[in-house]
Formats: structure tokens, C-alpha cells, sequence
């Protein structure tokens, strides 16, 4: 059974001119990690409240983890999925932050004992536990984007929806998101990423969906998808900035092919290599 | 004298336990760029907040040290009279338009000063022609792209004809090709010779334009000269800061002994860097 | 126009043949606005109260009595559409201005209707978020209050957070610079002005003057 089933998704917003989703395909299984590209208003983020119910299909099939996603209600859904909005801010509202985190669990019906043990070990991998009784909004920027997170863990998801995480953070932030997705992947679980930000992409990410109106126009490894520079300006998009250094390369005759290097330190060695020969 | 001179400053928001700002010392020369980053919470919000003036008189707390931007001494004059000078573009686009069309949004700051209409009018028609907005004029906020907005908002920034331009991670909240046209306006506007001073994490977008590069961890400036330096630094690779690609690919050859005379700051002057490097060994 | 619209029909309340002019008047003005169609159907929930009145005073006064009050429901609905229809925000702001209300009033009232769809976008966004959290917001009516806090919360973090924002944004731009503000936009009575004013004092003379001479 797949985490996520999307066949021939149809969608138009209420007074839409245009079907916002035309016919969208998408597959993900569990322990995969799958990116969502594509320019504002492809569709990713309409496609993503699909999979948690707070949309509808209007035609089509969306099933996630065997649920009909059409006919569940979305508390249903959010037992298996755990969405995290792009600003933290619209989430927070709790005292303190033990019960922000609490506040999934007990909503779905866990046991009180449940709870507690969800919190704790959420918390603890969050490295939160420092900061339980402190108020949410009193903390970091960086601090509640955590908070936020661990308060759509603590249900204990299947599948991560994250809708631009990685937006304002710095190089450290973003390599402790990587390495919880990673981690989240290798426990089994699923997990979506709809991001602007390529370079993450191309270091963290193995699959990548490009969307561009409404239609999924690639669906591949991401060392195929982000190079193909044709493909991505259909989407309105640059490839991320280690293809471009490769190009220069190549243009240079320092290199023979464009391809995608996941991390510098293996360019540095291929173009070593060929430097000596 | 340098346009802008930060002296020993030292600054604690209210019911702050610890300064944000440790002893920060810096120059700005007329018609420069300076790159201002560091990881999160290093205090370049909190700076550039000192540089119009909204510290002290908009925050409050305790200042210490001096900020002057053209003779003139931000702490000791009202916020308008400094914004007069010092314009300033914040990270959230959206929040940064307050009227119900674009056009009443560039007449906002020149109406304040209380120029004659006439005035106004113009200097809401250069700004607009200059960042190619007329087309937008009479759209409200809501209707225009993150892009669109934050144009508009260094478009009534521009309306006040300040000689220096200090910007907040203005390209955050926008996707990748908005923020690189943005860039290109900073750099734009620089060259015609306006002042900037931008705070970015984007690295790779505007670190090759910048003539001064300032490096903050923990409210102290930890390092500062030309962005090669700064950026391709050990301190800049501690902090964990995300330098420009090859930026890092500099470092990474480096490690393996092949050293280029000096850090390339694009991909550009790293490739021609190998070439002449490669031509220049023996057979 | 609007003015004198409800005051004639306030006056001519009771008088069923008389009450149909200022009706009839300020239905033509709603359809000079071309959206007439989209207006009949926001009477939906107006229909309701206009069918209430109509028994009640049909019941206790008359049934002339009765029709004249659901025609007055009507001039006062339509002439207020008429008005919300027709002017926009920024010339409403204008107007006040002339009228020499504060300006810091009139800014508070065209700030709070550019921000008002920002706002609504906003709460959706909380009300989906905490939905994906399994908020429950179909449950029955006590607790459903105690459900609104998830929501009113962020929503109104979020709004003192923006405020500041957004008067970070108005000092950095001079707000308050100046004593004497310029405005780049101003409203001129024009032609068409003078003879809507016109036709409302006319309008409002008549009425009292009907009123007065015979026994309304």
C-alpha cells in the first residue's frame, strides 16, 4: 500500500476561472522523500491539502495510506499525516509548550499515558525539552519553527507534509531540518517537501516532482530533473546554484558533462582527478 | 568622512537580558555595498534598525555608542528626519503596503513630508518608471506577487530620494526568480549611485556585487573587509553560514592543495581562476 | 443621495403610493451601477425579516401600512448598496478628510479595509492548520467556543505582530513629518455632482412638503 495514492486529481477553486489541478498523478511510498517544485501557483500547495483533506477532489482518486482521502474528514487523515504550515505563527497558540505539542495527540484520542510518553520522546528529538514550559510565542523565530514542528510529530504521523521549510533559515537550520527528514524517512515514514529552494533540493532531496499549472510536467531523481534546464524554465524555474557552477565549468572545458553533484566535496575530487590526466 | 559610522555601539531592547548589540564598529563609504549576514539571531536585524533611527525612538531600550549617517546623529533626531536619509526595506513584503492602491502607496512618504502636490507627482512617477511599476498603479496590495509587493515597497522607499538604502532580508519570502530580479535593482540602483546596505542570506545571488562584506555572530562583528575574504574565511565556514557555491568549491580544492590566487565569489571567476591556473603549469 | 432617500421614505412611511418613489428611485440607482443581478440575490437574507414586518404590522396596523414598511426596508437597503457600490474606499477616505475628520481616523479606516483581506486570508490559514491538527470545528455549540481559541489566538498574535510591522514600516517613511501632509489626490464637486445634490434636496423638500399639507 502506498503512502500516497493521487490518480487523474481535477480541481478548481470556488469562482476559479481555471482548473487549479488538471489531472495531477503522484505516487510516494513509504520511506520515501519526495520534493514538490514548481513556480507560485502551480499547484503544489493545493495539491498538499488534498492529502490531508482539507480539499475535496473534484474528480478523481486521492488515497492516502489505503484512506479514500474524498470521503474521510480531515481529523481522520491527520491521524496518519502531519501537516507543517509555512509560518509557524498560524499554528502556536498554547501556554506553554508542552501543551502546544500535546494538542494533536489529545484532539486524536490518545490516552492520556500515550500522550505524555509522545510529548516527552517528541520533545526529546526536537531538542526541546529545555524549553517545555516556556510560552511558544515568547521564543526565536528558529525556536518556534521547532516547536511547530514537534507539535505536528507528536501524533506520530506517517506521512510529513511540509509546505516551505526551509524559508528565512540559515545554513545550520536548514542541515537539522535535512537530517529530521531523513530520519523520519528511515523510521518508515513518508514525506513531501514543497519548497522554492533548489539548492536544498539538490543537496537533501533523492526525488523531485516538478509542477507547472496544474500538471506534473517531471517526476524523477533529482539529479535527472534539476539539470534539465529546459524542463525547468517550462516551470518558471532556475536550476539550483551548483548546476550553474558545473555549467561554468563545463563551458570552461574543466568538466566533460552537466550533472548534479549532491555535494562539492565530490566535485572537488572529479575535477582533481581530471586536473592531473 | 564616511557616509554612515557605527562607533562602539552597544544596545539591550527592553527587558532584554543581554545586549544585542556588543561594540559594533563599522564604516560605510558613499555609493558602496556592503554585504551584512551571519546566522540567525547574530543582530543584523537589530543593526540595521539602529541605522533610520527606529532604535532607539521606535523600540526604546538602552543605546550606547553612536550612529551618524551624514553629519547627522540618528539618536538625537526625531525618526523622520533620519528616514529622510536612510531608507529601509523590510523582509515581509506585504506588511510594508498600507494604502488601497500602489500609487497612493509611493505618494505615502513624500505626502508625509508635506512636499507641494506637484512634487509629490513626480517623484511618484520616477519611482515608479524606474522599477517599471506604472502598470501596477492603481492594483491593491493583495492583488500583486510576493515580487511584486516588496517592488513596491523599495519603489516608496525610493519616493523619499534617500542616499542610503538599507535593506532587511528583503528577498526571503520570495521564490527564487523574484528575489534575483530584486537583487538586480539593488544593483542597479547602486551603480546610479545610491548606498546600500543589504542584509541577506542568498548569498549566492548578491555576494559578487558587494564591495564590503561584514560577517556577525552574537551582536559583535566577527569579521569584515572584501566579501572574498569574509566569506571564504575559517570564521564564515564555522558560523555556518551558506557562502556562495564557489565560494565553497574554493575551500574544497583548497583542501586538496589546488589554490587559486584568490577566492572567486560565482561560478564565473572560479572557472576562468582553474583555466588560468591550468595554463599557467608547466608541461 | 442616499441621505435623502431614507429620510423620504422614513417620512413617507404609512403612505403605500408615495412610499414607491423613493423605493422605485433608489432601485434605479442600484441598477445604474450595472449589478443589479448580483444585488437580488444578497436580499436573500433580507427577505426573511421583510416577510416578518410584513405580517406583523399587516396583523396589528393595516395592510397599506405593512406594504409601505417592506418598501422602506427596501429604499434603506438599496440606497445603502447604492452608496457601498459606488464609492470606493480611497475617495471615501478622501471625502472624510475634506470633512476635517483626523487624519490618523481616516488612515485607521482605509488601513482596516486594505487589511481586511489579508486578514481573511490569514484566518483561513489557521483554521486549515489547526484542522490538519485534528481541531475539531463541527462539534456542538459549548465546545465549540473553547475550540476557538487554537484560532483566535495565532489570529491575533499574528494581527499585534503585523501592527508593529506595519508601524515600522509608516515611521521609516516619515509618518508624521510634516504638520501640514500633502495629498496627491483630491475631490472636486463636478457637474454631475451638483445635480445629484440637487435632486436629493428636491426629493427631501417634496417629501416634507407632502408631509406637512397632507396628514401623513
Amino acid at each position: 500500500m502506498s503512502a500516497v495514492l493521487v490518480e487523474d486529481l481535477w480541481y478548481t477553486y470556488p469562482g476559479g476561472l481555471e482548473p487549479a489541478l488538471r489531472g495531477v498523478n503522484l505516487r510516494v511510498s513509504r520511506g520515501e522523500v519526495v520534493a514538490i517544485i514548481g513556480e507560485n501557483g502551480a499547484g503544489k500547495t493545493t495539491l498538499a491539502k488534498h492529502l490531508i483533506g482539507l480539499l475535496k477532489p473534484q474528480r478523481g482518486r486521492v488515497e492516502v495510506f489505503g484512506l479514500d482521502a474524498a470521503k474521510a474528514k480531515v481529523h481522520q487523515l491527520a491521524r496518519y499525516v502531519g501537516f507543517a504550515f509555512q509560518n509557524p505563527d498560524h499554528q502556536l497558540f498554547a501556554e506553554t509548550v508542552q501543551r502546544e505539542v500535546e494538542f494533536a495527540p489529545k484532539n486524536l484520542g490518545f490516552p492520556p499515558g500515550e500522550v505524555a510518553k509522545r510529548v516527552e520522546e517528541t520533545l526529546r528529538k526536537l531538542r526541546l525539552t529545555a524549553l517545555k514550559d516556556r510560552p511558544p510565542l515568547a521564543l526565536s523565530s528558529g525556536e518556534r519553527r521547532r516547536v511547530a514542528l514537534a507539535s505536528i510529530l507528536s501524533h506520530g504521523p506517517s506521512l510529513l507534509i511540509l509546505d516551505e521549510p526551509t524559508v528565512g533559515q540559515d545554513g545550520a537550520q536548514k542541515r537539522q531540518l535535512a537530517s529530521l527528514i531523513r530520519r523520519f524517512a528511515e523510521g518508515g515514514g513518508a514525506v513531501a517537501v514543497i519548497t522554492h529552494d533548489l539548492d536544498f533540493v539538490a543537496e537533501f532531496v533523492p526525488r523531485v516532482v516538478v509542477m507547472s499549472k496544474g500538471v506534473v510536467i517531471a517526476d524523477g531523481p533529482v539529479d535527472e530533473v534539476l539539470v534539465d534546464e529546459a524542463l525547468l524554465s517550462k516551470a518558471s524555474l532556475r536550476p539550483p546554484a551548483s548546476v550553474e557552477l558545473v555549467k561554468s565549468l563545463v563551458e570552461h572545458g574543466l568538466l566533460h558533462r552537466v550533472a548534479l553533484y549532491r555535494s562539492l566535496s565530490k566535485l572537488a575530487d572529479e575535477l582533481m582527478e581530471g586536473l592531473r590526466s | 568622512m564616511e557616509q554612515v559610522v557605527v562607533e562602539d555601539l552597544w544596545y539591550t531592547y527592553p527587558g532584554g537580558l543581554e545586549p544585542a548589540l556588543r561594540g559594533v564598529n563599522l564604516r560605510v563609504s558613499r555609493g558602496s555595498f556592503t554585504l551584512i549576514t551571519g546566522p540567525s539571531g547574530c543582530g543584523k536585524t537589530t543593526l540595521c534598525r539602529c541605522l533610520n533611527g527606529l532604535i532607539p525612538h521606535f523600540y526604546g531600550g538602552i543605546l550606547k555608542g553612536r550612529v551618524v549617517v551624514e553629519g547627522l546623529e540618528v539618536a538625537s533626531r526625531p525618526t523622520h528626519e533620519v528616514a529622510k536619509l536612510v531608507g529601509m526595506v523590510f523582509q515581509e513584503p506585504e506588511d510594508q503596503l498600507i494604502q488601497l492602491t500602489v500609487e497612493r502607496e509611493v505618494a505615502f512618504g513624500p505626502e508625509n513630508l508635506g512636499l507641494p502636490r506637484s512634487e509629490v507627482r513626480d517623484r511618484v512617477e520616477e519611482a515608479l518608471t524606474a522599477l517599471r511599476l506604472s502598470h501596477l498603479r492603481d492594483k491593491a496590495p493583495f492583488e500583486l506577487s510576493g515580487g511584486e509587493q516588496q517592488k513596491v515597497a523599495l519603489a516608496a522607499a525610493l519616493a523619499l530620494k534617500p542616499s542610503v538604502l538599507v535593506l532587511d532580508e528583503p528577498t526571503s519570502n520570495l521564490d527564487p526568480a523574484s528575489a534575483a530580479e530584486f537583487i538586480k535593482l539593488l544593483v542597479d540602483l547602486n551603480r546610479e549611485g545610491l548606498t546600500v546596505i543589504l542584509v541577506e542570506h542568498r548569498l549566492d545571488l548578491a555576494a559578487r556585487y558587494s564591495d564590503q562584506a561584514v560577517l556577525m555572530s552574537e551582536g559583535r562583528i566577527v569579521l569584515m573587509g572584501p566579501p572574498e575574504e569574509v566569506l571564504a574565511s575559517d570564521e564564515a565556514l564555522r558560523l555556518g553560514v551558506a557562502v556562495p557555491k564557489a565560494v565553497e568549491l574554493y575551500r574544497e580544492l583548497s583542501a586538496r592543495g589546488l589554490r587559486l590566487p584568490h577566492p572567486p565569489l560565482d561560478p564565473e571567476e572560479l572557472a576562468r581562476g582553474l583555466v588560468e591556473l591550468l595554463e599557467r603549469r608547466p608541461r | 443621495m442616499t441621505t435623502s432617500l431614507i429620510l423620504s421614505a422614513v417620512i413617507l412611511r404609512g403612505r403605500l403610493e408615495l412610499s414607491l418613489i423613493p423605493a422605485a428611485a433608489s432601485l434605479a440607482l442600484v441598477a445604474s451601477t450595472g449589478q443589479f443581478k448580483q444585488w437580488l440575490k444578497t436580499l436573500r437574507g433580507l427577505a426573511f425579516l421583510a416577510i416578518l414586518v410584513l405580517i406583523v404590522n399587516w396583523w396589528t396596523v393595516g395592510p397599506s401600512f405593512a406594504l409601505s414598511l417592506v418598501l422602506l426596508l427596501l429604499t434603506l437597503a438599496a440606497s445603502s448598496s447604492a452608496f457601498f457600490m459606488t464609492t470606493s474606499p480611497d475617495d471615501l477616505s478622501l471625502a472624510l478628510i475634506k470633512l476635517k475628520l483626523p487624519y490618523e481616523l481616516v488612515l485607521e479606516l482605509s488601513m482596516a479595509i486594505r487589511f481586511a483581506p489579508t486578514l481573511a486570508r490569514e484566518a483561513q490559514l489557521i483554521v486549515d492548520a489547526q484542522r490538519a491538527r485534528g481541531l475539531d470545528l463541527e462539534s456542538k455549540l459549548l465546545k465549540k467556543v473553547k475550540n476557538l481559541v487554537p484560532i483566535l489566538v495565532p489570529l491575533v498574535v499574528s494581527t499585534v505582530r503585523r501592527s508593529h510591522r506595519v508601524a515600522e514600516a509608516m515611521e521609516s517613511r516619515c509618518f508624521g513629518a510634516s504638520r501640514s501632509r500633502t495629498w496627491l489626490f483630491d475631490l472636486r464637486l463636478r457637474r454631475a455632482d451638483y445635480a445629484s445634490l440637487a435632486a436629493s434636496v428636491g426629493l427631501l423638500a417634496s417629501t416634507v412638503t407632502a408631509a406637512l399639507l397632507s396628514l401623513v
